[in-house]
């Protein structure tokens, strides 16, 4: 009774969540053809919904090629790791007060474990798949995230700083007052970068930069394999924007509308999070490989250090309050200093 | 003939100020230009360039808004007929000879009418080789060759897709009404 019991919550959680990840794909395809004054996907079901089924389902048919030279076992096993990791991580994932399949104490620290296992895919795919495209592109991917999963690990230390706790429910509990994304603005904005990079989204897509690189570390993969890339690429996109949701905007609560449903509100907050993902995709170029490592070592690294400093040194000084209106103060001093400077020529 | 010195136009990018140079408003500049375009065009067919082909053809617009120019467009070829509905080709090869492609097969044989000394036995073109380039057009001295307005035609195999006499004189008498000799 209690494994039957699981495994329906499991399901529960996983279902919606692949069928999201589906319409995702569409909705990004959409979007995308809007932006660019096109049409998009429009003949497959009404306004093209069904092409994400219709594309699945071609995949699942048609043949996996095995390259005759790459270690067979580890072709194998690298889309599904990549694909189970951007599931497990929802075990604890709270979409609204007391629903989440593990209400884990350590949640923040076990997503973030999750996420850094999330490497192994690519590097073993890149590794197995033994082309040299493929190669390349595993190796750009795995340091590219190694790179910027310190910095989100330093922003992350600001909001178990202003929460007190790893347990994300209770994080968001201690957003009652106020959103953390408020007082915490530039760490806010800094984690929504970084995911950017964690998950190898545009501009930070250097692992599939299709001139150089044809398609990164899937270029060997076929059929099923590939679409367990993408489903897992997808899924952990969907998977961080619930994250920064959790942790900065408030997860399911909603200001002034305390009738509305709760987990509603975590799905709107992450589709919008989910529709920025796709916006930034259409908005900006690519980065450069120097300059990408050169934005996680150079400057966000040394940003979130030192806001960890700055948070922890007011925190130990004032409560809670205070803390908001101090670097509300301070925050607000700067953006004017380096405004009137810029506009005097003082760069 | 040179370029003389006061025809070329040396062309400065403007420097950027202070404010450019630190990229930030031209992100949030970025994000409002994609989102005008998101709301101007999303669900509207109005605004889209895109023609909706299978639907929508290309003849059916007006060359200055994307359609076809019908007068000189380039499509599959076609044999013409004379008068009494024989092939008007006269096998002189020099279809063949100016293609560039090398798309064009004929095989000449003494005419058994009067009014020509050889006619085609074979006339076959390669539609897969074919860069509808017009030149067959061209050079034919009779104007037996003429390329249609004819542009989606579909094979299941690369043999289908070389165009014998028969097809080539078939595509004449299904377009004929179309585009007049």
């Amino acid at each position: 009774m209690f494994y039957f019991e699981n495994i329906l919550k499991v399901l529960v959680i996983i279902v919606p969540l692949l069928v999201s990840v589906a319409l995702f794909t569409v909705a990004e395809r959409k979007i995308l053809s809007s932006i660019q004054r096109r049409r998009g996907p429009n003949v497959i079901g009404i306004f093209g919904l069904l092409q994400a089924f219709a594309d699945g389902l071609k995949l699942l048919v048609k043949e996996t090629i095995l390259p005759s030279s790459a270690n067979k076992a580890l072709f194998i096993l690298a889309p599904l790791v990549t694909f189970f990791l951007s599931l497990i991580g929802w075990a604890v994932i709270p979409v609204n007060e007391a629903s989440v399949f593990s209400d884990l104490n350590v949640g923040i620290l076990y997503l973030f474990a999750i996420s850094s296992l999330g490497v192994y895919g690519i590097i073993i795919s890149g590794w197995a798949s033994n082309s040299k495209y493929a190669f390349l592109g595993a190796l750009r991917s795995a340091a590219q995230m190694v790179s910027y999963e310190i910095s989100i690990g330093f922003i992350i230390i600001n909001v178990i700083l202003c929460s007190g706790s790893l347990n994300l429910s209770a994080v968001v509990l201690s957003q009652k007052s106020i959103w953390f994304c408020i007082p915490l603005l530039p760490m806010f904005i800094l984690f929504f970068v970084s995911c950017l990079a964690e998950t190898n989204r545009h501009p930070f897509d250097l692992p599939e930069a299709e001139a150089e690189l044809v398609s990164g570390y899937n270029v060997e993969y076929s059929a099923i394999g590939f679409a367990l890339f993408f489903l897992g690429e997808y899924g952990n996109i969907i998977l961080i924007s619930s994250i920064t949701v959790l942790l900065f905007i408030g997860g399911w609560l909603f200001p002034f509308f305390s009738t509305l449903s709760g987990s509603l509100c975590f799905s709107i907050k992450t589709f919008f999070f989910i529709a920025l993902f796709i916006w930034v995709r259409a908005a900006f170029p690519r980065y450069r490989y120097d300059q990408l490592m050169r934005l996680g070592w150079k400057v966000f690294l040394p940003f979130s250090i030192s806001w960890v400093i700055f948070t922890a040194s007011i925190l130990s000084c004032f409560n809670w309050y205070i803390l908001c209106f101090w670097i509300f103060l301070i925050l607000y001093l700067l953006v004017l200093i380096c405004f009137l400077l810029v506009s005097l020529g003082f760069y | 003939m040179a370029i003389k010195d006061e025809d070329i136009i040396q062309l400065a990018t403007t420097p950027m100020n202070r404010l450019e140079q630190s990229y930030l408003p031209e992100v949030f500049k970025g994000f409002g230009t994609t989102l005008r375009h998101f709301f101007t065009s999303f669900g509207q067919g109005r605004t889209s360039q895109t023609i909706q082909y299978p639907e929508q053809r290309r003849e059916d617009y007006h060359p200055l808004e994307g359609g076809m120019e019908k007068s000189n467009f380039r499509g599959v070829h076609r044999l013409n007929r004379d008068e009494d509905g024989r092939v008007k080709c006269v096998a002189c090869m020099m279809c063949p000879t100016i293609c560039p492609a090398n798309c064009i097969h004929i095989t000449a044989e003494e005419s058994p009418w009067d009014d020509r000394e050889k006619y085609p036995k074979k006339f076959e073109i390669d539609e897969l080789r074919c860069i509808f380039c017009g030149m067959c057009e061209e050079a034919c001295p009779v104007d037996a060759i003429e390329l249609t307005t004819e542009y989606d035609i579909v094979g299941l195999s690369r043999q289908e897709m070389v165009f014998d006499k028969n097809k080539l004189l078939n595509v004449y008498d299904v377009t004929i009404d179309k585009k007049p000799m």
